[in-house]
């Protein structure tokens, strides 16, 4: 068991034709993903090293089987290509892109609205159900099945969260990258409410960043909701107000979105808190021992 | 990015918004011929710097005439402005903005932000204009107004009239105010802005509004195809270091401590900087490779870092994913070798092609220490570079 995705999981690309898309496309089948379908408008009826290439999701969905989608299109086109795969009723859209204009993500949030599709980043590295399905642009070799969940507003740093965590022989259920930009598909509460709910994850790391409140909102339903144990990690103590630390969504604007802040609410939710990178796997291992 | 209010009001003005006649000038003789235009009467001194607070830090006066205009820009040009906002280190001022004066009746404060929890663009509005308004959030949250603007049908007529009406507007004055908050969406929309502050909102004694000052803040996922507005970005407000680094598609943001940081992922540049500190040290920037980063990309952050004076030992940490430990490690010895390697270095490299890149680095001669893991390369670096 895991959640969201595992070997059943049949893919479809969007922008594979690009030079990220077709590299990770690759990447993902090498690791046993099932990439099923590609679509680049204008090239369907072609294929690409063997996958079959359509003009629409629609398409894909229906010849293909298609029911989850990664996205590499560009940013002035990206909102199109999400909204495309929710219209195809698709069970759940993962965009990698970076760089979306935030007014864009508006239309896509109010697009969604009423629909089943669930959407994953934009800005984000993906998911992967480790030895089962992996798609995004993690490295997959650092990962080992086991029972950690993990979910993430990063990329790098939750690579090293799970290299820790396999390094100290504790291997993940799933890892859900949520991506780093202020208006996000998927939010931690989301992903913790899978994990609770699923058989086979034991504990949850949660990697956070300064901005927003997603982290304290995360604290709040944990402190009435989680059953299992928590590690957390909020990167940025050191940003300064005002300055965007890469993701767009990584500001320090009001007070409540500090680090400092972020960490006091996640620990008086009875989370397991570190201060520092380099702690979470020792912590989650001491969690466990108890 | 953030715009100049002279550049804000240029553009609002194009959406038809109410704007008081204004020059730009460089020198107090240009500031002198900008006040005859304007009649010669009274008009508004203004430094054009990027920060708030300019007029308690005395980068606003009011002249009565055109002699007053001029020793006023004289006084503020070159001043070096220190607001709470710029940070001890100040901000010289290299412009002025020349302004007709008005005849105020009231201020209020108006902005337009994208609520990310909300998912909207929501106004904020209050009767306490020209105050600080996180101030005036704190003590008196009951005086800010919030209105959520529903994305699918955008700002509706009766949104602009009752928020006339919440805030007291009187009766003779409420149509043209809510034509100014329908400008101002339009413009928020049309300009991908990030943030629109009018601060304050000038209700004249002729019963007309009056945008006093404007900050607009763009948004830079926006700038493909906002270029025109992008393109006034002024290079004299910039960290040099940032603008080398943008160059070369590398996030940086520039800082005040010694260690310089190479990192790959935003997410952990963030903890390099908390390790860190952790340990004792303190970061001279942030710095994001990026995921993808060429071998000319790691070159370029190197000469970065190494041309920075204040930067007494540098720590590289990558976690190769896309990135190849062997890549990262050649275009550190290029870079070093290039331009010489007059600080520590330690270097803590994990994942993709890892064995291949740490025996790169031995094998360099370059005076590079190794790091297994994250505290251990924080630990090294924050002890030589004392």
């Amino acid at each position: 068991m895991s959640v969201l995705v595992d070997k059943n999981t049949r893919v479809v690309t969007q922008g594979i034709t690009g030079k990220t898309g077709a590299f990770h496309t690759r990447a993902c089948r090498e690791y046993g993903t099932q990439m099923v379908a590609g679509v680049t408008p204008g090239k369907g009826g072609q294929d690409f090293e063997g996958i079959p290439l359509f003009d629409t999701v629609h398409q894909a969905k229906k010849e293909a089987g298609a029911n989850v989608s990664i996205i590499y299109v560009p940013p002035p086109f990206a909102a199109d290509a999400i909204m495309e795969a929710v219209d195809a009723d698709l069970d759940l859209v993962i965009c990698i892109t970076e760089g979306i204009p935030v007014l864009d993500m508006l239309k896509v949030a109010t697009f969604m609205q009423g629909r089943r599709t669930r959407l994953i980043g934009p800005n984000c590295p993906g998911i992967i159900t480790p030895g089962q399905a992996k798609i995004g642009i993690m490295p997959g070799f650092i990962h080992k099945p086991g029972r950690i969940g993990v979910v993430s507003r990063s990329g790098t740093l939750t690579y090293e969260a799970v290299f820790q965590l396999s390094a100290l022989g504790m291997g993940q259920s799933t890892c859900i990258g949520i991506g780093g930009d202020p208006l996000n598909g998927t939010n931690f509460i989301d992903c913790l409410k899978l994990f609770n709910e699923d058989q086979d994850t034991d504990a949850v790391v949660m990697i956070g960043e300064i901005g927003g409140s997603a982290e304290v909102e995360a604290a709040n339903w944990v402190k009435a909701n989680m059953e299992k144990p928590v590690v957390s990690f909020i990167a940025g103590a050191t940003a300064p107000p005002g300055r965007r630390m890469g993701h767009a969504g990584a500001i320090i604007s009001g007070g409540d979105d500090t680090a400092e802040a972020k960490f006091t609410a996640l620990s008086a939710a009875g989370i397991h808190v570190v201060r520092s990178p380099h702690e979470i796997g020792a912590k989650m291992q001491d969690v466990l021992a108890k | 990015m953030n715009l100049h209010e002279y550049q804000a009001k240029q553009v609002l003005k194009r959406f038809g918004l109410p704007i008081l006649s204004g020059h730009v000038c460089y020198t107090p003789g240009e500031a002198e011929a900008a006040a005859d235009q304007l009649g010669g009467g009274i008009c508004v001194v203004k430094a054009q710097v990027h920060a708030g607070g300019r007029g308690k830090a005395g980068g606003v006066k009011l002249a009565k005439s055109s002699a007053e205009a001029r020793e006023a820009a004289a006084k503020i040009l070159g001043m070096k402005l220190v607001t709470p906002q710029t940070g001890a280190a100040g901000k010289i001022v290299h412009k002025v903005y020349v302004e007709a004066g008005c005849a105020i009746a009231k201020e209020y404060y108006l902005s337009m932000l994208v609520d990310r929890a909300k998912r909207c663009v929501s106004i904020i509005a209050s009767t306490e204009g020209g105050m600080e308004i996180e101030e005036v959030a704190h003590k008196t949250p009951e005086k800010i107004l919030n209105v959520r603007i529903d994305p699918k049908v955008g700002l509706q007529g009766y949104q602009a009239s009752k928020l006339a009406i919440d805030l007291g507007v009187p009766l003779e004055a409420r149509k043209h105010f809510a034509q100014v908050v329908k400008g101002l969406y339009t413009a928020f929309v049309d300009c991908d802005l990030a943030l629109l502050e009018i601060n304050p909102l000038v209700l004249t004694k002729e019963n007309t509004f009056v945008l006093l000052d404007a900050k607009c803040a763009l948004e830079d996922n926006a700038a493909f195809r906002q270029k025109e507005i992008h393109d006034m970005m002024d290079y004299d407000e910039q960290d040099p270091r940032d603008l080398r680094a943008q160059k070369y598609g590398l996030n940086y943001v520039g800082l005040d401590g010694n260690i310089g940081c190479l990192v790959n992922g935003a997410g952990l540049a963030m903890a390099t900087m908390d390790i860190i500190k952790a340990f004792g040290g303190e970061p001279a920037n942030f710095l994001d490779v990026g995921g993808g980063a060429t071998k000319e990309n790691v070159t370029e952050a190197f000469r970065i870092l190494l041309s920075d004076t204040n930067v007494k030992g540098i720590l590289v940490n990558i976690f190769g994913g896309i990135m190849k430990c062997d890549v990262i490690a050649t275009g550190i010895i290029e870079a070093a070798k290039e331009v010489g390697l007059k600080v520590p270095l330690v270097v803590r490299l994990q994942g993709t092609n890892v064995d291949l890149g740490r025996k790169m680095l031995a094998e360099s001669g370059l005076a590079i220490t190794p790091a297994d893991t994250m505290d251990d390369a924080a630990k090294k670096i924050v002890s030589l570079a004392k």
